[in-house]
């Protein structure tokens, strides 16, 4: 099944996606694969915070973050109260309906 | 001064740096590193050491950490050199041939070819998003520590709360005259230990310690005087400080190279793949610095890079001299 999301940017421009569930994707493939200033530094391993979101709807809807992740969230200046690293969201039916804001740094 | 004279200047210690120096060496040709972290690996020592590779062939399983150590025995015979925990700031094209390098500590490199594997660019501090931060650079604002002393009998605010918030908190708070350390949540997750020193200290007012806050402004003038600090209230206080030292980790950074007048796209050097040279001549990029169509940021691919770059590379270092390929297998490793 396909799900929806919507994604706004730093210039608060906003895009609905389509998004499929059964590719085993993850938050941050998707943004990085559309072309959002994400880094991926270390490829989804909850190690480098360079692929902070703020999920403004849809967050109690995720799945908790784990230990490596609040520890990299942690490092984070402009954390919010519902960031999380996108490399540890996978795309799937809980994250349908979810409005996403790209947090992750410009790293020029 | 030093002044380093090599053939290959190789930007980036990571592992295609690391075995860009045996590809080098096998053609006889001496390689000088450079890199802005204090220990050779790049991403591998300073983000996931800890982490299995599956994709390095020969190697079902390994560390990346034990990855970064095979590579420097692989290369030992042909006794690279070094320089650790400076950035290249400065790259010049001499008009008799080759390149002279300054790095941020004013080490001078003279090369006659120079390859560029800085992966992501330079690990450099996260900066947080404060409207005059950069104004106060160098005036206030430091985002290390790097001699202690120069903050005797100061008042230190740091902000953060990984380990090294925590480190240097504790160690200020015997030199400086008031260390405050703000952090936006209630509890730490750096080392336990550290914690409950930092609450012990709070608790003997030792030191300053401002939870569930956040750093809103930096005032000042021409030099900073004081840190504003926003609470969960929206409340904000304003502390005297004579330094504020944000601690929030590294993020890489493509930094100076961008100004080297190679042809970037989206922070990535574009090379030519017959031999991953750049658009400047003696310049090559390897690994996940450079980009061309199809290109795939995997060590292994960076590796092949390397390989390809050396050949080319031949002709800069010995212009007299026919290259003929020889197989490893055939005429051994040969040191010098």
């Amino acid at each position: 099944m396909d799900i929806s999301i919507t994604v706004i940017d730093k210039n608060e421009e906003s895009v609905v996606m389509e998004l499929p569930t059964d590719m085993s994707l993850k938050l941050m493939e998707v943004l990085k694969g559309e072309g959002y200033p994400i880094l991926a530094t270390c490829g989804g391993m909850a190690l480098c915070a360079t692929c902070h979101v703020q999920v403004l709807a849809g967050y109690e809807n995720l799945a908790e973050a784990q230990d490596q992740e609040l520890d990299m969230l942690d490092t984070i200046p402009n954390l919010t109260d519902t960031s999380r690293l996108a490399c540890q969201i996978p795309v799937n039916e809980n994250l349908n309906g979810a409005v996403i804001k790209v947090l992750a740094e410009d790293n020029i | 001064m030093k002044n380093i004279q090599t053939d290959i200047c190789i930007i980036g210690a990571g592992p295609v740096g690391l075995f860009a120096v045996f590809e080098a060496g096998l053609l006889k040709m001496r390689c000088h590193l450079v890199d802005a972290l204090p220990q050779v690996g790049g991403q591998l020592s300073e983000v996931y050491p800890h982490k299995p590779i599956y994709d390095i062939p020969g190697y079902p399983e390994i560390l990346a950490g034990d990855l970064v150590k095979n590579l420097m025995k692989q290369i030992e015979p042909f006794n690279p050199s070094f320089t650790l925990g400076e950035r290249v700031d400065s790259l010049e094209k001499l008009p008799e041939g080759g390149f002279q390098l300054r790095t941020s500590d004013g080490t001078d490199i003279s090369a006659k070819v120079v390859v560029i594997a800085g992966g992501l660019g330079c690990f450099e501090p996260r900066k947080p998003e404060l409207e005059n931060l950069t104004q106060f650079e160098g005036k206030g604002v430091a985002y290390m520590v790097k001699n202690p002393e120069n903050f005797r009998n100061k008042k230190v605010v740091i902000a953060g709360g990984g380990d090294s918030a925590l480190d240097w908190t504790i160690y200020l708070a015997e030199i400086a005259e008031k260390v405050s350390l703000i952090h936006r949540n209630e509890t730490f997750r750096g080392a336990p230990d550290s914690a409950e020193k930092v609450f012990e200290l709070a608790q003997k007012g030792k030191i300053n310690l401002i939870l569930s806050s956040n750093i809103s402004k930096l005032n000042g003038n021409g030099k900073l005087n004081e840190v504003v600090v926003l609470d969960k209230s929206k409340a904000e206080t304003a502390i005297p400080a004579d330094f504020f030292i944000p601690l929030f980790g590294l993020t890489p950074k493509l930094g100076p190279i961008a100004d080297w007048g190679l042809q970037i796209d989206k922070n990535a050097i574009e090379v030519n793949t017959e031999d991953y040279s750049t658009n400047v001549e003696g310049i090559f990029a390897i690994g996940d610095i450079n980009t061309y169509p199809g290109k795939l940021k995997l060590i292994l691919s960076g590796f092949h890079e390397a390989a390809l770059m050396a050949q080319s590379a031949f002709k800069y270092v010995y212009p007299n001299q026919k290259l003929s390929f020889k197989y490893t297998t055939v005429n051994g490793v040969n040191a010098f």
